[in-house]
Protein backbone atom coordinates (compact mmCIF):
# COMPACT_ATOMS: atom_id res chain seq x y z
CA UNK A 1 0.00 0.00 0.00
CA UNK A 2 1.18 3.60 -0.62
CA UNK A 3 0.93 5.72 2.90
CA UNK A 4 -0.37 9.25 2.51
CA UNK A 5 2.32 9.74 5.21
CA UNK A 6 5.42 8.06 6.57
CA UNK A 7 7.09 10.01 9.57
CA UNK A 8 10.56 8.81 10.63
CA UNK A 9 10.83 9.14 14.86
CA UNK A 10 8.39 8.35 17.29
CA UNK A 11 9.34 11.74 20.05
CA UNK A 12 7.17 14.05 20.76
CA UNK A 13 6.93 15.54 16.81
CA UNK A 14 6.38 11.87 15.46
CA UNK A 15 3.16 11.09 18.45
CA UNK A 16 1.80 14.51 17.68
CA UNK A 17 1.65 14.12 13.65
CA UNK A 18 1.12 10.61 13.85
CA UNK A 19 -2.08 11.67 15.88
CA UNK A 20 -2.94 14.57 14.44
CA UNK A 21 -2.75 13.15 10.79
CA UNK A 22 -4.85 9.87 12.16
CA UNK A 23 -7.32 12.25 13.05
CA UNK A 24 -7.50 14.20 9.52
CA UNK A 25 -8.49 10.74 7.85
CA UNK A 26 -4.76 10.00 6.61
CA UNK A 27 -3.55 7.02 6.66
CA UNK A 28 -0.12 6.74 8.19
CA UNK A 29 2.35 5.18 9.31
CA UNK A 30 5.17 5.97 12.38
CA UNK A 31 9.02 4.28 11.63
CA UNK A 32 11.19 4.48 15.18
CA UNK A 33 14.83 3.22 15.68
CA UNK A 34 13.57 2.71 19.29
CA UNK A 35 11.86 -0.26 20.71
CA UNK A 36 9.13 1.84 22.33
CA UNK A 37 7.76 5.84 21.51
CA UNK A 38 9.15 8.57 22.87
CA UNK A 39 11.83 9.64 21.53
CA UNK A 40 14.82 10.84 23.60
CA UNK A 41 13.60 13.28 25.85
CA UNK A 42 10.79 10.86 27.17
CA UNK A 43 12.98 7.66 26.34
CA UNK A 44 11.39 4.35 27.74
CA UNK A 45 8.20 6.85 29.61
CA UNK A 46 5.67 3.97 29.29
CA UNK A 47 8.52 1.26 31.16
CA UNK A 48 10.35 4.37 33.76
CA UNK A 49 6.87 5.38 35.24
CA UNK A 50 7.24 3.77 38.48
CA UNK A 51 10.74 6.11 39.14
CA UNK A 52 10.35 8.51 41.46
CA UNK A 53 13.84 10.25 40.22
CA UNK A 54 11.84 10.90 36.61
CA UNK A 55 8.59 12.57 38.29
CA UNK A 56 7.74 15.70 37.06
CA UNK A 57 7.35 16.68 33.22
CA UNK A 58 9.05 13.30 32.10
CA UNK A 59 6.25 10.77 33.67
CA UNK A 60 3.12 12.99 33.38
CA UNK A 61 3.66 15.11 29.95
CA UNK A 62 5.23 12.45 28.52
CA UNK A 63 3.46 9.26 29.95
CA UNK A 64 0.15 11.24 28.36
CA UNK A 65 1.67 11.52 24.93
CA UNK A 66 2.48 8.16 24.47
CA UNK A 67 -0.56 6.81 25.52
CA UNK A 68 -2.24 9.26 23.64
CA UNK A 69 0.28 7.54 20.53
CA UNK A 70 -0.71 4.07 21.56
CA UNK A 71 -4.82 4.89 21.79
CA UNK A 72 -5.10 5.90 18.15
CA UNK A 73 -6.37 3.06 15.53
CA UNK A 74 -4.94 3.06 12.60
CA UNK A 75 -1.17 4.07 13.18
CA UNK A 76 0.74 1.70 11.45
CA UNK A 77 3.58 2.01 14.40
CA UNK A 78 6.97 0.26 13.43
CA UNK A 79 9.28 0.07 16.28
CA UNK A 80 12.80 -1.13 16.17
CA UNK A 81 13.24 0.18 12.44
CA UNK A 82 15.96 2.07 11.24
CA UNK A 83 15.78 4.33 7.64
CA UNK A 84 18.69 3.75 5.79
CA UNK A 85 17.77 4.94 2.52
CA UNK A 86 15.09 7.39 1.46
CA UNK A 87 14.03 8.08 -2.06
CA UNK A 88 12.07 11.72 -1.26
CA UNK A 89 10.94 11.32 -5.35
CA UNK A 90 9.54 8.35 -5.27
CA UNK A 91 8.70 8.68 -1.61
CA UNK A 92 10.63 5.28 -1.07
CA UNK A 93 11.45 4.48 2.21
CA UNK A 94 14.20 1.70 2.75
CA UNK A 95 14.45 0.05 6.03
CA UNK A 96 15.87 -2.35 8.08
CA UNK A 97 14.58 -4.28 10.87
CA UNK A 98 15.61 -7.26 13.12
CA UNK A 99 18.00 -8.53 10.28
CA UNK A 100 15.60 -7.87 7.54
CA UNK A 101 15.35 -4.98 5.00
CA UNK A 102 11.65 -3.62 3.48
CA UNK A 103 10.56 -0.83 1.42
CA UNK A 104 7.76 1.54 2.31
CA UNK A 105 5.80 3.95 -0.04
CA UNK A 106 4.46 7.59 0.79
CA UNK A 107 3.15 10.28 -0.64
CA UNK A 108 4.60 12.66 1.85
CA UNK A 109 7.37 12.10 4.40
CA UNK A 110 8.12 13.43 7.60
CA UNK A 111 11.26 13.39 9.11
CA UNK A 112 11.06 13.85 12.88
CA UNK A 113 14.08 12.50 13.62
CA UNK A 114 15.32 15.43 16.73
CA UNK A 115 18.53 16.36 17.84
CA UNK A 116 21.85 15.51 19.44
CA UNK A 117 23.76 16.61 21.84
CA UNK A 118 26.36 18.86 20.48
CA UNK A 119 29.92 17.50 21.19
CA UNK A 120 32.22 18.64 23.45
CA UNK A 121 36.03 18.11 21.94
CA UNK A 122 37.66 18.64 25.49
CA UNK A 123 40.98 16.79 26.04
CA UNK A 124 40.41 13.34 27.02
CA UNK A 125 36.81 13.27 26.26
CA UNK A 126 37.53 9.69 24.54
CA UNK A 127 38.38 8.38 27.50
CA UNK A 128 36.10 5.06 28.84
CA UNK A 129 34.10 7.31 31.89
CA UNK A 130 33.69 10.30 29.93
CA UNK A 131 30.24 10.35 28.52
CA UNK A 132 27.60 12.96 27.31
CA UNK A 133 24.69 14.52 30.06
CA UNK A 134 21.86 12.78 28.11
CA UNK A 135 23.95 9.31 27.64
CA UNK A 136 23.27 9.14 31.79
CA UNK A 137 19.94 10.30 31.45
CA UNK A 138 18.78 8.02 28.93
CA UNK A 139 20.72 5.17 31.25
CA UNK A 140 18.41 6.46 33.68
CA UNK A 141 15.24 6.28 32.07
CA UNK A 142 15.73 2.70 29.98
CA UNK A 143 17.73 1.03 33.17
CA UNK A 144 17.23 2.83 36.53
CA UNK A 145 20.62 3.14 36.35
CA UNK A 146 22.84 5.86 37.99
CA UNK A 147 26.36 6.39 38.00
CA UNK A 148 28.98 5.38 41.24
CA UNK A 149 31.80 7.22 42.82
CA UNK A 150 32.54 10.61 42.29
CA UNK A 151 30.20 11.94 38.92
CA UNK A 152 30.77 15.30 37.85
CA UNK A 153 28.63 17.19 35.23
CA UNK A 154 30.22 19.94 33.14
CA UNK A 155 29.02 22.54 30.65
CA UNK A 156 26.02 24.84 30.29
CA UNK A 157 22.24 24.35 29.49
CA UNK A 158 18.54 23.07 30.90
CA UNK A 159 20.14 19.64 30.76
CA UNK A 160 22.54 19.94 33.22
CA UNK A 161 19.87 21.08 35.82
CA UNK A 162 17.64 18.94 35.07
CA UNK A 163 19.58 16.03 35.02
CA UNK A 164 21.44 17.38 38.42
CA UNK A 165 18.31 17.14 39.96
CA UNK A 166 17.48 13.55 38.72
CA UNK A 167 20.20 11.97 39.93
CA UNK A 168 20.59 13.45 43.26
CA UNK A 169 17.06 12.04 43.70
CA UNK A 170 18.27 8.91 42.53
CA UNK A 171 20.82 8.63 45.13
CA UNK A 172 24.13 9.93 43.72
CA UNK A 173 26.23 11.42 46.66
CA UNK A 174 28.96 13.16 44.81
CA UNK A 175 28.01 14.94 42.35
CA UNK A 176 29.17 18.47 41.13
CA UNK A 177 28.28 20.98 38.22
CA UNK A 178 30.77 22.23 36.54
CA UNK A 179 29.21 25.43 34.57
CA UNK A 180 30.66 26.93 31.56
CA UNK A 181 29.76 30.02 30.08
CA UNK A 182 30.22 33.38 30.76
CA UNK A 183 28.96 35.62 33.74
CA UNK A 184 27.98 38.22 31.49
CA UNK A 185 25.53 35.96 29.53
CA UNK A 186 22.52 36.65 31.72
CA UNK A 187 22.27 40.21 30.89
CA UNK A 188 22.46 39.58 27.52
CA UNK A 189 19.88 37.04 28.11
CA UNK A 190 17.28 39.21 29.44
CA UNK A 191 17.54 41.47 26.74
CA UNK A 192 16.19 39.28 24.53
CA UNK A 193 12.58 38.95 26.40
CA UNK A 194 9.51 36.58 26.38
CA UNK A 195 10.16 36.06 30.03
CA UNK A 196 6.63 36.78 30.61
CA UNK A 197 5.22 34.36 27.87
CA UNK A 198 7.43 31.98 28.39
CA UNK A 199 6.79 32.49 32.16
CA UNK A 200 6.00 28.47 32.46
CA UNK A 201 8.91 27.09 30.94
CA UNK A 202 10.91 29.80 33.14
CA UNK A 203 9.19 28.55 36.24
CA UNK A 204 10.30 24.92 35.56
CA UNK A 205 14.06 25.97 35.29
CA UNK A 206 14.30 27.99 38.58
CA UNK A 207 12.29 25.38 40.59
CA UNK A 208 15.01 22.84 39.26
CA UNK A 209 17.68 24.95 40.33
CA UNK A 210 16.01 25.59 43.60
CA UNK A 211 15.80 21.50 44.06
CA UNK A 212 19.26 21.20 43.32
CA UNK A 213 20.25 23.97 46.15
CA UNK A 214 17.98 22.00 48.40
CA UNK A 215 19.55 18.57 48.42
CA UNK A 216 22.91 20.16 48.27
CA UNK A 217 24.62 20.47 44.91
CA UNK A 218 27.54 21.63 44.75
CA UNK A 219 27.91 24.23 41.81
CA UNK A 220 31.40 26.01 40.23
CA UNK A 221 30.34 28.80 37.75
CA UNK A 222 32.85 30.30 35.26
CA UNK A 223 34.62 27.23 34.11
CA UNK A 224 36.75 27.12 31.23
CA UNK A 225 40.00 25.13 29.93
CA UNK A 226 37.96 21.70 30.97
CA UNK A 227 40.20 18.35 30.84
CA UNK A 228 40.10 15.04 31.59
CA UNK A 229 42.67 12.85 32.40
CA UNK A 230 43.76 9.34 33.51
CA UNK A 231 45.31 6.25 32.41
CA UNK A 232 42.67 3.75 30.07
CA UNK A 233 39.88 6.06 32.32
CA UNK A 234 38.83 9.53 33.32
CA UNK A 235 40.65 9.75 36.91
CA UNK A 236 40.85 14.00 37.18
CA UNK A 237 38.88 16.40 36.00
CA UNK A 238 40.72 19.80 35.58
CA UNK A 239 39.90 23.36 34.79
CA UNK A 240 40.46 26.97 35.32
CA UNK A 241 38.18 29.36 37.02
CA UNK A 242 39.50 32.73 36.90
CA UNK A 243 43.42 32.53 37.37
CA UNK A 244 43.19 29.47 39.38
CA UNK A 245 43.96 25.80 38.32
CA UNK A 246 41.39 23.54 39.58
CA UNK A 247 41.33 19.47 40.05
CA UNK A 248 38.93 16.70 40.77
CA UNK A 249 39.09 13.22 41.50
CA UNK A 250 36.37 11.76 39.43
CA UNK A 251 35.04 8.45 38.23
CA UNK A 252 32.30 10.29 35.70
CA UNK A 253 32.19 13.26 33.28
CA UNK A 254 29.15 13.92 31.87
CA UNK A 255 29.66 16.99 29.09
CA UNK A 256 26.73 18.70 27.99
CA UNK A 257 26.73 22.21 25.42
CA UNK A 258 23.36 22.22 24.36
CA UNK A 259 21.40 20.09 21.85
CA UNK A 260 21.96 20.64 17.85
CA UNK A 261 19.69 19.41 15.06
CA UNK A 262 20.46 16.10 13.63
CA UNK A 263 20.60 16.43 10.37
CA UNK A 264 22.88 13.42 8.93
CA UNK A 265 19.44 12.46 6.71
CA UNK A 266 18.49 15.94 5.85
CA UNK A 267 21.93 16.68 4.56
CA UNK A 268 21.98 13.01 2.71
CA UNK A 269 18.94 14.77 0.91
CA UNK A 270 20.69 17.72 -0.30
CA UNK A 271 18.07 19.42 1.58
CA UNK A 272 18.78 23.66 1.83
CA UNK A 273 19.90 24.32 5.22
CA UNK A 274 21.14 27.69 6.99
CA UNK A 275 23.95 28.17 9.72
CA UNK A 276 22.89 29.35 13.02
CA UNK A 277 25.62 31.54 14.21
CA UNK A 278 24.16 31.55 17.68
CA UNK A 279 23.38 27.99 18.26
CA UNK A 280 26.91 26.98 16.70
CA UNK A 281 25.14 24.57 14.54
CA UNK A 282 23.71 24.06 11.17
CA UNK A 283 19.21 23.45 10.47
CA UNK A 284 17.18 22.18 7.97
CA UNK A 285 15.77 25.83 5.95
CA UNK A 286 11.65 25.77 6.80
CA UNK A 287 8.86 27.49 6.51
CA UNK A 288 6.04 27.33 8.96
CA UNK A 289 4.60 24.31 8.70
CA UNK A 290 8.04 22.71 8.80
CA UNK A 291 8.29 22.20 4.93
CA UNK A 292 11.70 21.75 3.27
CA UNK A 293 13.14 22.48 -0.17
CA UNK A 294 11.93 19.47 -1.26
CA UNK A 295 8.42 19.57 -2.26
CA UNK A 296 7.44 16.30 -0.46
CA UNK A 297 9.96 16.65 2.90
CA UNK A 298 8.65 18.12 6.23
CA UNK A 299 10.56 18.21 9.29
CA UNK A 300 9.02 18.66 12.39
CA UNK A 301 10.69 18.97 16.06
CA UNK A 302 14.35 19.43 17.27
CA UNK A 303 15.40 18.13 14.32
CA UNK A 304 14.47 21.50 12.73
CA UNK A 305 15.82 23.58 15.00
CA UNK A 306 16.10 23.94 18.96
CA UNK A 307 12.82 24.21 20.49
CA UNK A 308 12.02 21.40 23.24
CA UNK A 309 9.68 18.81 23.43
CA UNK A 310 6.49 21.72 23.58
CA UNK A 311 7.54 23.07 20.09
CA UNK A 312 8.10 20.09 18.24
CA UNK A 313 4.88 18.56 19.64
CA UNK A 314 3.04 21.35 18.17
CA UNK A 315 5.30 21.59 15.24
CA UNK A 316 4.15 17.92 14.19
CA UNK A 317 0.65 18.86 14.05
CA UNK A 318 1.48 21.68 11.86
CA UNK A 319 3.01 19.76 9.62
CA UNK A 320 0.36 16.90 9.74
CA UNK A 321 -2.53 19.36 8.94
CA UNK A 322 -0.23 20.71 5.95
CA UNK A 323 0.40 16.75 4.80
CA UNK A 324 -3.63 16.94 4.76
CA UNK A 325 -3.49 20.27 3.07
CA UNK A 326 -1.06 18.98 0.05
CA UNK A 327 -2.62 15.05 -0.32
CA UNK A 328 -6.02 17.55 -1.52
CA UNK A 329 -7.72 16.85 1.91
CA UNK A 330 -8.49 20.96 2.40
CA UNK A 331 -7.80 24.24 0.67
CA UNK A 332 -5.04 26.76 2.34
CA UNK A 333 -8.27 28.68 4.44
CA UNK A 334 -9.17 25.34 6.47
CA UNK A 335 -5.31 24.47 6.78
CA UNK A 336 -5.20 28.08 8.89
CA UNK A 337 -8.23 27.59 10.83
CA UNK A 338 -6.93 23.92 11.72
CA UNK A 339 -3.70 25.38 12.72
CA UNK A 340 -4.81 28.06 14.93
CA UNK A 341 -4.41 25.94 17.91
CA UNK A 342 -1.08 24.41 17.54
CA UNK A 343 0.62 27.48 15.73
CA UNK A 344 -0.44 28.70 19.31
CA UNK A 345 1.25 26.33 21.23
CA UNK A 346 4.29 26.27 19.50
CA UNK A 347 4.35 30.74 19.78
CA UNK A 348 3.64 30.27 23.56
CA UNK A 349 6.66 27.34 23.75
CA UNK A 350 9.32 29.22 21.67
CA UNK A 351 8.94 32.64 23.73
CA UNK A 352 11.87 31.32 26.10
CA UNK A 353 13.88 30.56 23.74
CA UNK A 354 15.70 33.52 22.62
CA UNK A 355 16.33 33.98 26.38
CA UNK A 356 17.86 30.13 26.91
CA UNK A 357 20.21 30.62 23.00
CA UNK A 358 21.84 33.58 24.54
CA UNK A 359 22.11 32.71 28.35
CA UNK A 360 23.50 28.71 26.95
CA UNK A 361 24.95 30.60 24.12
CA UNK A 362 28.20 28.06 23.19
CA UNK A 363 31.39 29.29 23.91
CA UNK A 364 33.59 29.50 20.15
CA UNK A 365 35.87 26.52 21.80
CA UNK A 366 33.18 23.70 20.69
CA UNK A 367 34.53 25.02 17.03
CA UNK A 368 37.84 25.19 18.18
CA UNK A 369 39.62 22.92 20.35
CA UNK A 370 42.95 22.75 20.99
CA UNK A 371 45.40 21.34 18.88
CA UNK A 372 46.32 18.10 20.94
CA UNK A 373 42.32 17.78 21.14
CA UNK A 374 40.69 14.49 19.40
CA UNK A 375 38.14 15.75 17.32
CA UNK A 376 37.44 13.11 15.10
CA UNK A 377 37.33 9.69 17.72
CA UNK A 378 36.33 7.30 14.97
CA UNK A 379 39.66 8.06 13.25
CA UNK A 380 41.69 9.84 16.24
CA UNK A 381 42.37 12.79 13.96
CA UNK A 382 43.07 15.84 16.15
CA UNK A 383 42.27 19.67 16.16
CA UNK A 384 45.89 20.25 14.78
CA UNK A 385 45.79 17.79 12.01
CA UNK A 386 42.36 19.09 10.76
CA UNK A 387 43.90 23.44 10.60
CA UNK A 388 47.36 21.68 8.48
CA UNK A 389 45.04 20.29 6.32
CA UNK A 390 42.90 23.75 6.51
CA UNK A 391 46.21 25.39 5.77
CA UNK A 392 47.63 22.85 3.10
CA UNK A 393 44.55 23.49 1.12
CA UNK A 394 41.42 21.47 2.26
CA UNK A 395 38.62 24.19 1.59
CA UNK A 396 36.03 22.16 2.93
CA UNK A 397 34.86 19.17 5.38
CA UNK A 398 34.46 16.66 2.40
CA UNK A 399 38.47 17.52 1.56
CA UNK A 400 39.55 17.47 5.09
CA UNK A 401 37.59 13.73 4.72
CA UNK A 402 39.65 12.95 2.05
CA UNK A 403 43.06 14.15 3.42
CA UNK A 404 42.64 12.28 6.91
CA UNK A 405 39.97 10.25 6.84
CA UNK A 406 38.40 12.63 9.32
CA UNK A 407 34.42 11.53 9.15
CA UNK A 408 35.21 8.88 7.18
CA UNK A 409 34.72 6.23 10.31
CA UNK A 410 31.49 4.51 11.23
CA UNK A 411 29.63 7.60 13.10
CA UNK A 412 30.19 9.33 9.21
CA UNK A 413 30.70 12.32 10.74
CA UNK A 414 27.90 13.02 12.71
CA UNK A 415 30.37 14.38 15.81
CA UNK A 416 32.86 15.81 13.97
CA UNK A 417 31.46 17.44 10.86
CA UNK A 418 30.58 20.89 12.45
CA UNK A 419 33.66 21.09 14.82
CA UNK A 420 35.92 20.05 11.51
CA UNK A 421 34.16 22.85 9.67
CA UNK A 422 34.57 25.94 12.26
CA UNK A 423 38.64 24.40 12.15
CA UNK A 424 38.78 25.54 8.65
CA UNK A 425 36.82 28.52 8.70
CA UNK A 426 39.03 29.75 11.56
CA UNK A 427 42.25 28.18 10.39
CA UNK A 428 41.40 30.29 6.49
CA UNK A 429 39.37 33.06 7.81
CA UNK A 430 36.19 32.15 6.32
CA UNK A 431 32.51 32.00 7.41
CA UNK A 432 31.23 28.39 8.28
CA UNK A 433 28.48 29.23 4.47
CA UNK A 434 31.19 28.97 2.71
CA UNK A 435 33.32 26.27 4.26
CA UNK A 436 29.77 24.25 3.60
CA UNK A 437 29.60 20.71 5.57
CA UNK A 438 29.87 17.31 5.26
CA UNK A 439 27.37 15.28 2.89
CA UNK A 440 26.27 12.09 3.72
CA UNK A 441 25.06 9.23 1.84
CA UNK A 442 23.26 6.47 2.22
CA UNK A 443 23.29 3.67 4.09
CA UNK A 444 22.33 5.87 6.87
CA UNK A 445 22.92 3.66 9.61
CA UNK A 446 25.44 0.48 8.71
CA UNK A 447 23.66 -2.36 7.89
CA UNK A 448 24.86 -6.14 6.67
CA UNK A 449 25.10 -8.02 3.25
CA UNK A 450 23.10 -10.02 4.79
CA UNK A 451 20.06 -7.80 5.83
CA UNK A 452 20.60 -5.94 2.50
CA UNK A 453 19.78 -9.26 0.95
CA UNK A 454 17.13 -10.36 3.11
CA UNK A 455 13.89 -8.44 1.36
CA UNK A 456 11.17 -9.40 3.71
CA UNK A 457 8.52 -6.96 3.93
CA UNK A 458 6.57 -9.67 6.52
CA UNK A 459 9.53 -9.26 9.30
CA UNK A 460 9.07 -5.71 9.90
CA UNK A 461 7.31 -5.45 13.00
CA UNK A 462 4.13 -3.39 12.94
CA UNK A 463 2.22 -2.67 16.19
CA UNK A 464 -1.15 -0.98 15.17
CA UNK A 465 -3.32 -1.93 12.42
CA UNK B 1 30.67 2.39 36.09
CA UNK B 2 26.85 2.17 36.80
CA UNK B 3 24.85 0.96 39.42
CA UNK B 4 21.13 -0.46 39.07
CA UNK B 5 18.31 0.81 41.89
CA UNK B 6 16.06 -1.95 42.26
CA UNK B 7 13.62 0.81 43.51
CA UNK B 8 13.67 2.54 40.08
CA UNK B 9 11.13 0.08 39.15
CA UNK B 10 7.76 -0.72 41.18
CA UNK B 11 8.84 -5.06 41.80
CA UNK B 12 5.57 -6.18 39.50
CA UNK B 13 7.77 -4.51 36.54
CA UNK B 14 10.93 -5.42 37.87
CA UNK B 15 11.82 -7.74 34.97
CA UNK B 16 15.65 -8.67 34.76
CA UNK B 17 17.48 -10.64 31.98
CA UNK B 18 20.25 -12.29 32.07
CA UNK B 19 23.22 -11.80 29.82
CA UNK B 20 26.62 -12.27 29.00
CA UNK B 21 29.55 -9.39 28.72
CA UNK B 22 32.80 -10.82 27.89
CA UNK B 23 31.16 -14.33 29.11
CA UNK B 24 30.13 -13.01 32.45
CA UNK B 25 26.33 -13.26 33.72
CA UNK B 26 24.89 -10.20 34.49
CA UNK B 27 21.13 -9.40 35.41
CA UNK B 28 19.99 -6.67 34.13
CA UNK B 29 16.20 -4.24 33.71
CA UNK B 30 14.50 -5.52 30.87
CA UNK B 31 14.25 -2.79 28.02
CA UNK B 32 17.86 -1.61 29.01
CA UNK B 33 20.19 -2.02 25.95
CA UNK B 34 23.41 -3.91 25.46
CA UNK B 35 25.28 -0.82 25.76
CA UNK B 36 23.73 -0.23 29.25
CA UNK B 37 24.67 -3.75 30.40
CA UNK B 38 27.98 -3.08 29.57
CA UNK B 39 27.98 -0.05 31.79
CA UNK B 40 26.42 -2.15 34.49
CA UNK B 41 29.34 -5.11 34.61
CA UNK B 42 31.67 -2.63 34.93
CA UNK B 43 34.20 -4.07 31.83
CA UNK B 44 36.83 -1.25 31.30
CA UNK B 45 36.25 -1.44 27.69
CA UNK B 46 33.47 -1.77 25.70
CA UNK B 47 36.11 -1.84 22.06
CA UNK B 48 38.95 -0.61 21.23
CA UNK B 49 40.00 1.94 18.27
CA UNK B 50 40.57 0.04 14.93
CA UNK B 51 43.50 2.98 14.33
CA UNK B 52 45.09 3.64 18.04
CA UNK B 53 44.06 0.76 20.38
CA UNK B 54 42.27 2.97 22.64
CA UNK B 55 39.69 1.59 24.93
CA UNK B 56 36.15 3.18 24.47
CA UNK B 57 32.87 3.22 26.65
CA UNK B 58 29.69 3.86 25.00
CA UNK B 59 29.31 8.08 25.15
CA UNK B 60 26.23 9.08 23.64
CA UNK B 61 23.53 6.26 24.17
CA UNK B 62 21.13 7.42 21.24
CA UNK B 63 23.17 6.03 18.01
CA UNK B 64 24.92 8.62 17.23
CA UNK B 65 28.56 7.92 18.18
CA UNK B 66 29.21 4.93 17.83
CA UNK B 67 31.68 4.31 20.22
CA UNK B 68 29.69 1.54 21.95
CA UNK B 69 29.88 -0.96 18.80
CA UNK B 70 30.38 -4.23 20.52
CA UNK B 71 30.28 -8.01 19.07
CA UNK B 72 26.72 -9.28 19.99
CA UNK B 73 25.43 -12.45 19.37
CA UNK B 74 28.10 -13.31 17.10
CA UNK B 75 27.50 -10.10 14.81
CA UNK B 76 30.79 -7.65 14.79
CA UNK B 77 30.48 -3.81 14.73
CA UNK B 78 27.11 -3.42 16.13
CA UNK B 79 25.59 -0.08 17.83
CA UNK B 80 25.00 -1.60 21.31
CA UNK B 81 23.13 1.66 22.40
CA UNK B 82 20.33 0.56 19.93
CA UNK B 83 20.00 -2.88 20.67
CA UNK B 84 17.73 -3.93 23.62
CA UNK B 85 19.19 -7.12 25.70
CA UNK B 86 17.50 -10.42 25.50
CA UNK B 87 17.65 -13.85 27.50
CA UNK B 88 21.16 -15.47 26.92
CA UNK B 89 22.55 -12.86 24.86
CA UNK B 90 26.11 -12.69 24.20
CA UNK B 91 27.93 -9.30 24.43
CA UNK B 92 31.72 -8.85 23.42
CA UNK B 93 34.17 -6.08 23.13
CA UNK B 94 34.89 -5.06 19.51
CA UNK B 95 38.69 -5.37 19.15
CA UNK B 96 39.65 -3.06 16.34
CA UNK B 97 38.25 -3.69 13.04
CA UNK B 98 36.39 -6.65 12.12
CA UNK B 99 38.12 -9.40 10.93
CA UNK B 100 36.70 -11.46 8.24
CA UNK B 101 36.81 -15.28 9.41
CA UNK B 102 36.54 -18.40 7.21
CA UNK B 103 33.67 -19.38 9.30
CA UNK B 104 31.22 -16.38 8.41
CA UNK B 105 28.04 -17.01 8.09
CA UNK B 106 25.07 -14.66 7.59
CA UNK B 107 23.36 -13.78 10.65
CA UNK B 108 19.76 -15.38 11.20
CA UNK B 109 16.88 -13.30 10.73
CA UNK B 110 14.77 -12.70 14.04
Amino acid sequence: MIYDLAIVGAGPAGMAAGIEAAALGLSVTVLDEQPAPGGQVFRAVEAASGDAALAGEFRDAGGALAAAFRAVRGIAYRPQTTLWHLDPEAGLLSVVSGGATAEIQARRILLATGAQERPVPIAGWTLPGVMSAGAAQILLKTAGAVPDGSVVIAGQGPLCWLLAVQLLRAGVERLTLLETGSGGAFRDALRAGGLWTGRKLLAKGLALMRETRARGLRVVRNVRDLRAEGDGRIRTVRWRQGSRDHALACDTLLLHEGVIPSTHITRALGLDHDWDARQLCWRPRLDRWGATSHANVAVAGDGGGIGGWEAAAAGGRLAAIDAAHRLGRFDAAVRETRAADASKARHAALALRPFLDRLYRPGPGVLAPADDTIVCRCEEITAGQVRDAARLGAAGPNQVKAYLRAGMGPCQGRMCGTVVAGLIAETRGTSMESVGALRPRAPFKPMTVGELANQRPDAIPELTA
Amino acid sequence: MFRRRPEARPATQDRLVEVFVAGRPIRVPEGASAAAAVLLSGAPAIRTTPVGGAPRLPYCMIGICFDCLAEIDGVANRQSCLVPVAPGMRIEPQIGARVARADDTAPEAA
